[in-house]
């Protein structure tokens, strides 16, 4: 198990600053009308992914959520693919044909979100399985609001995981809101961390605005998970601080409600904790967002630079091969096409 | 050679490919210690250990989101559905997970899902449902439907082998009744997307897959008697379809009838004709027919499903139209 140096804590500082910087670049991006679809945030709730996916190892596997952009950037995803891919150019992992924040990248171990949340879990119990069953020391970790959390797939996932000790760390992520329904509208439960305790899962509670808080669990879910103990839940308590995306105005939060979890911002109070406990002065943390800004402004010209995709690789990668075993190509534009008339006469 | 049903056939495929390829692993409900629902993988807990016979809880999205899973670190999972109408559950992971992998990745999800179907046993509403057409407007996926022991075997041997998700529906009507002797010192593996000529013939033409090909069959030895050849086309896949035998087959006789178990609105017949009218229509002498189940669930007391089903009868009657017409 391996504990946090100063460079690790700085380095968490940088991962917080890329995410929210990242975002703030996109919402700009948006407002240009360069973006295609949707924009989801993760503004206030940075520290979970970010914390928990520091844990892992390069061989590990993770699926984020939409809101956990952080956990990818973790993983090494740079910042300029998240750009492309937000602008529906020929991105390196999709090439323009999934959205946004579906940001899968097989060299990064990252499974991409579907639409229809709730799923990846029980993908990552296969990539888990997979592990286990090849006698890997390798784990998996995977996200969920709890707004996913009450999809079928994502209890059929925890009640595999459990039964069949898969090696994997699931962290829910209470951020009190799906969409526009307020979590005490999703369940009777008053904590969330009972939603894992019909699955026999261990179950860490933590304050989810609180990056180191976040690693410290994943820390000891992973090294149980490594070690043979099996699955885990984390339950991260936390604020999501704008709306569903960036068309939701988030009209129906109260503004006293987001006052109160804007004092308990991230960012912010780890900025004090690294300089109150002296891993950090306030002109290195300014030297980290200078370093960060330059990273984000390059990134944003060469997504900016780069073209959208060729119409016709539309109908690539549909199937394995190019063509069917009577020599079609698997997806014909020329079906739609009509025979010319003056020689069947 | 070997006397092989159906059945056999599917637990030979499963079995050969297990034994030769360590990644092909089998995940379902009750498919260990039981044996499964139909006893198709009896005495493979006992071969081959629960790491690669994994009995799951009932839970359909889990198995097959399991499934894709481990396809992405290099396994060959086949997910079992204990009956083909408990796929329904696991909707979303097939449609929305598997089919679109290779699409938003450019890494295919190579897995069998296949699971018992169709009606005859008197087994109701949620227990004989073909589900064909609930998955054919998917691109990503392949779908095949065996009605010979031959291609039963074939076709798992190739869905296992395929990078690309297989939905593979065995007809559990034809589980035991159907044996064939089969070669036992050659590799049984048919490609998927390429249809079979069951019977040749001139006059008619009865496109047809799974179960209901026995029933064309008896209609043609009817018909035969009065001097009329029915062709009898097994398509044995579904996706990819072989229009070419199809529209082949319709140069020559001029008169086509789609024959399947399933319902009839939305059924696959439909497709089916739509092709047909794009790629053959100058050679069509009467319009296309379709013999298929009624609109309606499968009912379950015997007599009504009977009512319910195409008929040798049903067969006959719309292929002497079709001569008429």
């Amino acid at each position: 198990m391996r504990t946090l140096q100063p460079d690790d804590l700085r380095e968490l500082y940088r991962f917080l600053l890329l995410t929210r910087g990242l975002e703030e670049r996109l919402d700009r991006l948006f407002k240009q009308g360069k973006i295609v679809g949707g924009l989801y945030r993760s503004l206030g709730q940075e520290a979970t992914a970010i914390g928990t996916a520091y844990a892992l190892r390069d061989a590990d596997w993770l699926a984020p959520s939409i809101r956990d952009m952080g956990a990818t950037l973790v993983r090494g995803l740079p910042a300029v693919e998240v750009l492309i891919q937000y602008m529906a150019r020929d991105s390196r992992f999709t090439h323009g044909k999934d959205n946004s924040i579906h940001l899968t990248d097989r060299e990064r171990g990252l499974v991409g979100p579907i639409s229809p949340l709730g799923t990846q879990l029980c993908v990552l119990n296969g990539v888990a399985l997979a592990f286990k069953l090849r006698g890997e020391d390798r784990v998996c970790m995977t996200y969920q609001g709890e707004g996913a959390s009450r999809t079928g797939s994502s209890h059929e996932g925890m009640a595999l995981a459990a039964a069949g000790d898969l090696p994997i760390v699931i962290v829910l992520e209470h951020n009190r809101w799906a969409f526009g329904t307020r979590s005490n509208r999703e369940a009777a439960v008053r904590d969330w961390a009972d939603v894992g305790k019909a699955y026999g899962l261990p179950i860490h509670s933590i304050d989810g605005n609180n990056v180191l808080e976040a690693y410290g669990a994943a820390r000891e879910a992973v090294e149980r998970a490594r070690s043979g103990g099996g699955p885990s839940l984390i339950v991260a308590e936390t604020y999501r601080m704008l709306g569903h995306a960036q068309h939701d105005a988030q009209e129906y939060v109260l503004q006293q409600e987001l006052e109160e979890w804007r004092a308990r911002d991230p960012i912010a109070r780890y900025e004090r904790l690294l300089v109150t406990g002296e891993i950090a002065a306030e002109e290195d943390l300014g030297a980290v967002r200078d370093s960060v800004d330059r990273e984000l402004d390059e990134a944003v010209e060469v997504a900016l630079a780069t073209p959208t995709p060729d119409p016709e690789t539309a109908v690539t990668d549909v199937y394995d091969e190019a063509t069917d075993p009577r020599g079609h190509p698997w997806t014909r534009r020329e079906i739609i096409g009509y025979p010319d008339l003056q020689v069947r006469h | 050679m070997k006397e092989t049903t159906y059945l056999e056939a599917i637990r030979e495929a499963m079995l050969e490919e297990m034994r030769e390829d360590e990644t092909v692993f089998i995940l379902g409900e009750d498919i260990g210690a039981y044996g499964g629902a139909f006893k198709v993988t009896e005495g493979f807990l006992d071969e081959f250990g629960s790491d690669r016979v994994i009995d799951t809880p009932i839970s359909e999205a889990a198995i097959v989101g399991a499934a894709i899973g481990a396809a992405h670190m290099g396994f060959k999972p086949i997910a079992e559905m204990q009956f083909i109408d408990f796929i329904a559950p696991a909707f979303d992971m097939i449609v929305n997970f598997a089919a679109k992998n290779r699409y938003r990745t450019g890494v295919g999800a190579g897995i069998v899902i296949r699971g018992p179907c169709g009606g005859g046993a008197h087994a109701g509403p949620f227990h004989s449902q073909n589900v064909e057409s609930y998955f054919a407007n998917v691109a990503g996926l392949k779908m095949v439907a065996p009605a010979t022991a031959y291609d039963a075997k074939g076709l798992l041997r190739s869905a296992i082998r395929d990078p690309d998700p297989v939905l593979y529906f065995e007809h559990k009507f034809l589980y035991r009744r159907v044996k064939e002797m089969l070669p036992t010192d050659e590799e049984i593996v048919v490609p998927i997307g390429v249809a079979r000529t069951h019977r040749p013939g001139t006059d008619v033409t009865v496109v047809t897959y799974g179960a209901m090909l026995y029933r064309a069959a008896e209609a043609a030895e009817r018909l035969a008697q009065e001097g009329v050849e029915l062709e009898l086309i097994d398509l044995r896949s579904l996706r990819p379809l072989d229009i070419e035998t199809i529209v082949e087959s319709i140069k020559k006789t001029g008169r086509v009838l789609i024959l399947h178990e399933a319902a009839r609105f939305g059924g696959f017949a439909g497709e089916i004709t739509a092709q047909i009218c794009e790629e053959a229509f100058e050679w069509l002498d009467a319009p296309v027919r379709r013999v298929t189940a009624l609109d309606t669930p499968v009912p379950y007391s015997p007599p009504l499903e009977d009512y319910y089903l195409p008929q040798v009868d049903d067969i006959v009657t719309a292929a002497r139209w079709l001569l008429a017409y």
